[in-house]
């Protein structure tokens, strides 16, 4: 598995690190109330196909990223660095 | 006052020469970690280059040859070579004697770091002035092209035994199959 990483182009998979979905860009404030919290911290969609999650590239650039990916078909179609990811 | 005697990296370790590859230690003082602040890097690389000659390379450039500037991850780069000059809205941060940095050299170098490192390092895609942040076995660490049979390969200096054992071991078991194809 390789990932398009923004600054560095496709590398291994071995380079990143898993975070879980680009979900965790949504910070919800601090006075959403603890339904809005729990459901950001712990309830994820569980997709069979597209999906966007956030990975670091701990062994090249240091960039966070956002890649988005298939979970059905496994290709990878995209990343873009995650502070300039609409979220 | 205490005499304290000053050691390179891979002191006792390196040089050494195993079937067409050498390794050897590269003494690269004085060393700086530059990271311009956001929205900086253009006038950084100005600065910089009206100081010492070389700007603020690209994402996976190294440029010059003394002094030299070598990317090294978002939004940093080393600068080799020469004193740091005074940069304004920029991290400076002196890695002088932090870095443990060895020159391979030989005609199995590629195949050698490939035992290594992930990534392509054929000379159409990894060319002389080209530098890569990745894996070099479990470490992370920096592989920079010199010429056609020559690379740099460096990490963080509490891991250059081994880094010297891995590039021993891989370079051992290049030859020993070169030996065996005779």
């Amino acid at each position: 598995m390789r990932l398009p990483c923004p600054i560095c182009g496709d590398r291994d998979r071995r380079e990143f690190y898993y975070q879980g979905h680009a979900t965790m860009l949504n910070r919800p404030s601090a006075d959403a109330g603890t339904a809005t919290w729990d459901d950001y911290l712990h309830n994820r969609e569980n997709p069979a196909g597209e999906t966007r999650d956030l990975w670091h590239h701990e062994a090249g650039c240091g960039a966070w990223i956002v890649v988005t990916r298939n979970t059905v078909t496994h290709e990878v179609s995209g990343a873009v660095l995650a502070e300039k990811a609409k979220t | 006052m205490v005499k304290l005697i000053a050691r390179t990296a891979c002191a006792g370790l390196l040089p050494k020469t195993i079937g067409t590859i050498t390794l050897a230690e590269i003494a690269a003082a004085p060393v700086t970690l530059i990271a311009p602040h956001r929205g900086q890097k253009k006038a950084t690389s100005d600065a910089l280059k009206a100081a010492v000659g070389v700007g603020f390379p690209a994402p996976n450039r190294c440029v010059g040859i003394a002094p030299r500037a070598m990317w090294c991850g978002k939004d940093q780069a080393l600068l080799i070579g020469v004193g740091c000059p005074e940069l304004r809205g920029t991290a400076c941060i002196d890695h002088s004697d932090a870095w443990a940095i060895v020159q391979i050299e030989g005609a199995d170098a590629v195949a050698v770091l490939s035992r290594l490192t992930p990534i392509d390092l054929r000379a159409t895609e990894f060319k002389a002035g080209h530098t890569a942040r990745t894996l070099i076995g479990h470490m992370t660490g920096g592989i920079t092209r010199l010429g056609s049979q020559s690379f740099e390969v460096m990490v963080m200096r509490s891991m250059a035994g081994t880094l010297v054992h891995d590039l021993t071991q891989a370079a051992e078991n290049i030859a020993a199959r070169a030996v065996n194809a005779r």
